[in-house]
């Protein structure tokens, strides 16, 4: 069994992590790069998501390397991607790409589902040491997040342009690479003395921008365009309302930290919206709000193309906009959306972003 | 005469806009060329243009950039300001008509909605995936019927019942239109259809969601065709402003953002319009992100590079030209 999965974020980081340490042969997906984009265009429905096509794509390049079985995640609720893995397992097949489709489906859907295809990927392992092996991928991933939260917020005030960027490489090969505790320990330590050697301009006072939307579109960046990086080097503090770990915090595990959370989100989505609408509609709209009570300078929606649960919470977002007088922006992207036509989009709403905070603190204002 | 001069250009993937003004904001100079896909020549014939009809020995204090070509113009002029074309279209506005609340811009590949509110930009928008409703499509249909795009509004203005086009995509405006002309509708009307068709796209597309307050202005090239202006006119109910310079706005705001940078320019001179420039583009090896990075050179020398998110290249050239 050779073993594959998607690219998303530091996910893919932790994967492997699990997939090598219950000593499965794994076969990462190659970077995502413009081949794995027009493989995945070329063999996806026209009007699915861009997050379909990117795992398309990143499923051929590693079948190419020899991989023959990937795991995919699976979902319940109205957003197509509950779908994606049978719909993707039927693709590759029609290519003549015989590979066995394992599908994690997440534990409130369909009881004892996520266990019996784990039991598929952990043959002749115990049910201990899939556990052992899961919660350290967790502590990685919470490791290499935060990372990535810190650096969010650094980027803006780095003296030495490009500085974040080089800790994040550094830390994706050693924190990412790392499989036993004592490796993860020391190089999380070693990450950390950069992070707090880094040269920065203390008393710069950045823009704060909260970032909410569609969870692959928030953390790929590869697909976002490096949305985070784009707004650092804009001299903006960048918030993310989600992160990998947070997702398996609120999600996965039963931790009683992350649920409180999501409590707090519904509650504060509540005068917009009351239910679920698929995917993360919800949330948007209740980080939103979370955000902008906590006085946020500007708030940034990323959407992929046709994705049905945004579009819900994009057209609910202006109320939200005018009742706490904070701009938001919505960015739909797809596969051929223009880097161009991104920055002027993220320029334009930094500048008005920041010419608003001047007027509203009754300065002058950068545009007159 | 002006003791010195200020020059914005607005480099769009359809045409390529120079303004040349004095210090008081006066226009003295404006150039508006096709880009047709060769910005750098394009570039270079406008700013010939400027210099040709600028008085002599006057020295320009301050450049800026706006436009999708605008990292790379700057590379080529050398410009004090780059600047996205949002703020330069409301720069421009807020100096020129202090009063407008609303912007319309439609470009050759993009619109924008731009609201302003006591001086500052409060909100904006662009066209998302889709150039349906743009200049380049308007040129596109012209083209096809024959018609010179200049004359597109005045034909649109003498229809007397403007026909149903579909405006939400461009290819099925198309084929609406194909579908209306060989049933015999006369060309004023359908042309007129297609006018209401794009200002009905963009309300709902663009402009989605917000509030159109009055004053409105309308720029942008496609703010020379009258047919969209009275349909906009009919649509908002509202009183439509153009101003004089409405296709030169981008050049012109980002000219007086240059004005605060006066006394040590990094203008390269006129000499420009003659310089050989290459661009070149190399997929860069050194991580997974595999960045085509472009590199710019004159004569055969580096002078910027773009296009790495490192900023393993570009970062190196703005420390040494000290940034």
């Amino acid at each position: 069994m050779r073993v594959t999965f998607p690219h998303m974020g530091t996910m893919s980081f932790a994967m492997q992590a699990i997939l090598e340490n219950l000593r499965l042969e794994v076969v990462p997906p190659p970077p995502i790069t413009n081949r794995t984009l027009m493989l995945g265009a070329k063999y996806s429905p026209e009007c699915v998501c861009l997050p379909f096509k990117v795992n398309i794509g990143n499923f051929i390049e590693a079948i190419e390397l020899g991989a023959d079985t990937v795991v995919m995640g699976g979902g319940i609720g109205p957003c197509r991607f509950g779908y994606y893995a049978e719909l993707q397992q039927e693709i590759l097949h029609d290519l003549g790409m015989r590979v066995n489709m394992i599908v994690l489906e997440p534990p409130q859907g369909a009881n004892g589902g996520l266990w019996s295809s784990i039991s598929k990927l952990s043959v002749g392992q115990s049910l201990w040491h899939v556990a052992a092996a899961s919660y350290f991928a967790w502590h990685l991933c919470k490791g290499l997040d935060g990372v990535l939260q810190s650096l969010d917020l650094m980027r803006a005030r780095e003296t030495v342009p490009g500085s974040c960027d080089r800790i994040w490489n550094a830390a994706q090969k050693s924190i990412g690479q790392a499989r036993t505790y004592r490796a993860l320990r020391m190089a999380e330590k070693e990450i950390r003395q950069e992070l707090s050697t880094l040269s920065l301009h203390l008393h710069k006072r950045p823009l704060r921008i909260g970032l909410v939307g569609e969870i692959y579109m928030l953390l790929e960046p590869k697909v976002n365009l490096h949305l985070a990086e784009r707004l650092g080097y804009l001299g903006v503090e960048v918030h993310r309302s989600m992160s990998v770990s947070d997702w398996v915090a609120r999600h996965l595990v039963p931790n009683p930290r992350a649920r409180m959370h999501t409590r707090k989100v519904h509650e504060a989505a509540r005068p917009y919206l009351r239910g679920f609408v698929g995917g993360h509609g919800l949330e948007t709209i209740g980080e939103s709000v979370l955000f902008a009570e906590g006085g946020i300078d500007g708030i940034i929606q990323v959407l992929p193309l046709t994705c049905m649960p945004e579009i819900v919470a994009q057209s609910l977002l202006p109320s939200i906009s005018q009742r706490y007088g904070v701009p938001i922006i919505t960015l739909v992207l797809d596969e051929h959306a223009g880097e161009a036509g991104l920055q002027t989009r993220l320029e334009a709403f930094v500048d008005m972003v920041g010419a608003r905070k001047v007027h509203r603190g009754g300065g002058v204002s950068c545009a007159k | 005469m002006p003791s010195k001069i200020f020059l914005g250009l607005d480099v769009g993937s359809v045409s390529t806009k120079v303004v040349a003004i004095d210090a008081l904001g006066h226009v003295l100079a404006r150039s508006y060329l096709p880009t047709q896909g060769q910005p750098i020549v394009a570039i270079q014939s406008a700013l010939r243009e400027i210099a040709r009809a600028l008085p002599p020995g006057v020295p320009v204090a301050g450049v800026a950039t706006t436009g999708s070509g605008r990292v790379m113009a700057s590379a080529l002029v050398g410009a004090d300001v780059v600047k996205n074309e949002i703020t330069a279209h409301a720069t421009a506005t807020l100096r020129v008509l202090p009063s407008v609340r609303t912007i319309i811009e439609i470009g050759g590949q993009d619109s924008k909605i731009i609201l302003l509110n006591h001086g500052v930009v409060t909100d904006f928008a662009m066209n998302t995936v889709c150039a349906a409703g743009t200049g380049s499509f308007l040129d596109r249909q012209a083209h096809r019927l024959g018609v010179p795009i200049t004359e597109l509004g005045e034909l649109a203005l003498k229809a007397a019942s403007p026909t149903r086009i579909a405006g939400r995509c461009a290819v099925f405006a198309e084929s609406d239109m194909i579908h209306k002309q060989q049933t015999g509708h006369s060309l004023s009307d359908i042309v007129a259809g297609l006018c209401e068709a794009l200002v009905r796209n963009y309300l709902s597309n663009v402009a989605k969601g917000k509030t159109i307050a009055g004053p409105v202005s309308f720029q942008g090239g496609v703010a020379a065709n009258v047919g969209i202006l009275k349909a906009f006119e009919s649509a908002l109910a509202l009183p439509i402003i153009v101003p004089e310079h409405y296709d030169v706005m981008g050049a012109l705001g980002v000219a007086y953002l240059a004005q605060p940078t006066a006394g040590q320019t990094r203008f390269r001179g006129f000499g420009v319009v003659a310089a050989d420039c290459q661009v070149k583009g190399e997929d860069c090896d050194g991580c997974g992100n595999r960045c085509e990075v472009v590199g710019f050179r004159i004569d055969g020398r580096v002078q910027a590079y773009w296009g790495d998110r490192c900023g393993k290249y570009s970062h190196v050239n703005y420390l040494s030209v000290g940034t």
